[in-house]
């Protein structure tokens, strides 16, 4: 299979229909086409790295950010969400689960070392081995010898053919393999990284558009500075000098800064702003749906929410809930009310999936099958939203509770964990005893990806326990389907089992709200809710 | 003299080590694993999570953990945070950029509260005064971070004399606004203490004996009133260091400043234990050396306390 460029067109217009639903300034650049300065250097907002910087063992937004700038993958992502070659020459497949990848030739990383089919082998074969404990291990799992039990240095799938090409076998057909290329796990190391890969976490070495700006440009809770990599002439060649990520603890700090002009671009608006800042950034800000889906789940395991006495109950609280009006009052139009469970920036997504009507607020409607449920078996007991009281979302829970409360007459509320690490504990061990908030950041722009971790049987983020055969079938036949259309298709079918199962009841997706000063032009934002530096030009001073 | 010293020394010793257990154990306990949280909203396969706590001790019992950790500082290895920084080397980072800030923010504190206070107990009751009162009490009622919110806003967005937060590298001209904002939250307490310190001296025989000595009101006011006023306002100056030293994480994550106080709420945020563990013992250290400096001063201002063995 050859990596398609996909729909566009109609990307666009999923991503307009989301604007006018908000109701907000548009984050289209300015085509102004200032040259700029090419030496010039973009300053912007980021967050201390929680791990060494090695693409394997970073799994947060902070490092992510300096990871995608440094190092170039087989693929990456333009602002669509669509996929292109970046490193690949080609990836090409007949059965969707054999990939046969070539690599453009003389490409190397910043110290010199070439970028050859070993640069990827070793450094995936690093991150999947159990003893090395890399916290993205776990996105090689498809790789035909990935084991969770024993210690595999070497992955059985991975041959390299000759010193540009290697080959790739999977345990079951995915279509959808080659648009996750371009995520940070499966990017490649140069040689030298080997020799000392805890030294080499401090200054990465990469091959993308841009690099570290000599020995120790990371200061740790300061900034990290990237300079242009003068040998990447790839796809996302920058247009300008360089990249100074400067970590905040806040999103406050960040946004005085935007307004003191000490910052050009940022990606994140505190609470305290989301109401005035497209007005004091006329023109340079953004507020559009992101690839983040806002749920909340419904373990199978809580009584009255199996079968079908389940099923009225789930769709009950889906209708009785006004998206609208949350998203308006409590979140200023920066949150887009949900029309399915994926998000309207992944190619494939549609508004109208049969059986979203369960996402509409209807409240008499949602009385009467809560009615229909109590017919089956009585209610009893209170519903409760589980939430980490450090996340800002007490606002929102309490509003749906209320709607619950007013809409079904029944007795609603949040049940706020103090952290964020004790809620996930509880989810993760499954001890949690009531609904719970949820959320997914795709990691790669797919369908997929949005559907299989979350509701596959068994599936490492399904952490409702939610399983359905034909939800499962249809995912692996979505996966086995070369086509890229009809793949979509058949997890759109997933989408109406899941309409009306309902495991986690879809909120709304996040928006990316950024502004930017008038220093910089050109400025877009990606499918992942990052500008993409590379583009950004900014005038002499 | 010397003794002295050395006892105090020698009784911080049980302090520290009780102190690091304490910490240590209430890290430990807290709720929710924090190798669950680095994965986000994610949930990675058992044994992943398995592996990364092995990777950083997270496995083995409590008291192994603990004693682990003080094995290692005794050898001068603090351990190393999540992203693999030795913490000794965020220590060393952040507190010389804390100690700034906080000498910053003491000689505002002591120069215009000292200042101020003196001259409003000089003219107790006068226009002066009553104006420094309303000021001071006005300053104590506001929080700390609608003074940090309030002066960032004027004088860095829309000012512009300062730099709205601290740049790379904290350089001393981008502390100086954060340090004024940390000066007001003891600035009203210094102003009153000295002021009623000054009034109280003002009254005492030895200044009018001074004065019926025939000695000027320019020679009375430092060397008689203010010098002998200045024992509560010193404790407190340096008390107050002490508190400055360990962070103050309201103005620090205001201002983004890359001291003690932001990192050490990262790292509480993200469960790190020997990151917390450590800067919490440098803290106490820092407390300890600051009180006994404190109790050494009160020998110099006052010369009749003495310290015996």
């Amino acid at each position: 299979m050859k990596i398609k460029r996909i729909g566009v067109a109609a990307i666009a217009l999923a991503a307009a229909g989301a604007l006018t639903l908000t109701g907000c300034t548009s984050g289209s650049p300015s085509s102004s086409g200032a040259a700029g300065d090419t030496s010039a250097i973009i300053t912007t907002n980021g967050s201390e790295p929680q791990n060494p910087l090695i693409p394997t063992n970073t799994n947060e937004v902070g490092g992510g950010k300096i990871l995608d700038a440094i190092f170039a993958g087989l693929v990456y992502y333009d602002a669509k969400g669509a996929v292109h070659n970046d490193v690949a020459e080609s990836i090409e497949s007949d059965d969707a689960q054999n990939y046969t990848i070539k690599i453009k030739p003389d490409l190397k990383f910043t110290n010199g070392d070439p970028v050859n089919a070993e640069s990827f082998v070793k450094a995936w074969n690093y991150g999947a081995a159990l003893d090395n404990a890399q916290l993205s291990s776990y996105f090689f799992g498809d790789i035909e010898g990935f084991s969770l039990d024993e210690n595999r240095p070497e992955l059985s799938g991975l041959k390299v053919v000759d010193d540009l090409t290697f080959t790739v076998a999977l345990v079951q057909p995915e279509s959808d393999f080659p648009l996750s290329l371009g995520y940070s796990a499966f990017y490649p190391l140069p040689e030298s990284a080997w020799d000392d890969l805890e030294a080499f976490g401090e200054n990465p070495i990469g091959n993308g558009p841009y690099m570290l700006d000599g020995e120790g440009a990371w200061k740790h809770n300061e900034d990290i500075s990237l300079v242009t990599n003068p040998d990447y002439d790839g796809p996302r060649k920058a247009q300008n000098g360089g990249l100074d990520i400067i970590f905040y603890a806040s999103q406050d700090a960040s946004y005085a800064d935007l307004q003191g002009g000490n910052v050009d671009v940022v990606d994140q608006i505190p609470e305290a702003a989301l109401s005035s800042y497209a007005d004091e950034f006329p023109d340079r800000s953004v507020n559009q749906a992101a690839a983040i889906f806002q749920s909340f789940t419904i373990p199978a395991r809580l009584p009255h929410f199996a079968g079908e006495e389940g099923q009225l109950r789930r769709a009950a609280i889906s209708m009785a809930i006004n998206r609208e009006e949350i998203t308006d009052v409590i979140f200023e139009g920066t949150r887009t009310p949900a029309h399915d469970f994926t998000s309207p920036v992944i190619d494939g997504y549609s508004e109208d999936v049969p059986g979203s009507e369960v996402l509409e607020f209807n409240p008499e409607k949602a009385k009467e099958l809560w009615a229909q449920a109590d017919a089956i078996s009585p209610w009893s007991g209170a519903f409760q939203i589980a939430y980490n009281a450090d996340g800002g979302h007490q606002g929102w829970v309490d509003a749906v509770s209320n709607q619950l409360k007013n809409n079904l007459g029944i007795d609603a509320s949040g049940n706020p964990y103090p952290t964020f690490a004790e809620a996930r504990t509880e989810i993760t061990n499954r001890t949690i005893q009531t609904a719970f908030r949820s959320g997914w950041q795709a990691d790669y722009p797919a369908l997929f990806n949005f559907l299989g971790p979350l509701y596959g049987t068994g599936a490492g983020s399904n952490d409702g326990d939610y399983s359905n055969p034909e939800v499962d079938a249809l995912l692996k036949e979505g996966r086995a389907e070369t086509d890229i259309d009809a793949a979509n298709e058949k997890f759109q079918q997933v989408q109406e089992i899941l309409f009306k199962d309902l495991p986690a009841v879809p909120l709304w997706y996040s928006n990316v709200n950024g502004a930017w000063n008038d220093t910089v032009d050109n400025v877009e934002f990606g499918w992942n809710s990052v500008p993409l530096y590379y583009q950004i030009t900014k005038a002499a001073e | 003299m010397a003794g002295y010293i050395l006892r105090r020394l020698l009784q911080a010793i049980p302090v520290l080590l009780g102190t690091t257990f304490l910490i240590y154990f209430m890290v430990f306990a807290m709720p929710g694993d924090p190798v669950v949280a680095l994965f986000g909203d994610k949930t990675p396969p058992p044994q992943v999570l398995e592996a990364v706590r092995e990777r950083y001790n997270l496995d083995k019992p409590f008291i192994v953990q603990y004693l682990l950790f003080l094995g290692g500082i005794f050898r001068g290895d603090f351990g190393v945070s999540f992203s693999g920084e030795p913490v000794s080397d965020i220590l060393a980072r952040t507190f010389p950029v804390t100690l700034q800030l906080a000498a910053i923010a003491t000689v505002f504190l002591a120069v215009g509260g000292i200042l101020i206070g003196l001259i409003s107990g000089l003219r107790k009751g006068g226009i002066f005064d009553a104006s420094a009162l309303v000021v001071s009490l006005i300053l104590i009622s506001l929080p700390i971070f609608v003074v940090a919110f309030t002066a960032q806003y004027i004088f860095g967005v829309q000012l512009g004399w300062f730099r709205t937060t601290v740049g790379s590298g904290a350089p001393i001209q981008d502390l100086i606004l954060p340090a004024m904002v940390l000066a007001t939250g003891s600035f009203a307490q210094i102003v009153r203490l000295t002021r009623a310190s000054v009034i109280e001296t003002d009254g005492q025989d030895f200044v009018r004996t001074a004065a019926s000595k025939g000695l000027s009101r320019r020679r009375i006011v430092p060397v008689h009133i203010l010098r002998n006023s200045l024992i509560p306002v010193v404790t407190y100056i340096a008390v107050d260091f002490g508190v400055l030293m360990v962070g103050a994480t309201v103005t620090e994550g205001i201002f983004n400043v890359p001291g003690v106080g932001r990192t050490l709420y990262q790292a509480i945020i993200r469960g790190e234990g020997p990151t917390v563990v450590s800067f919490v013992t440098v803290m106490v250290l820092i407390y300890l050396i600051v009180n006994l400096l404190v109790d050494l001063l009160y020998a110099v201002l006052d010369p009749r306390i003495r310290y015996v063995k």
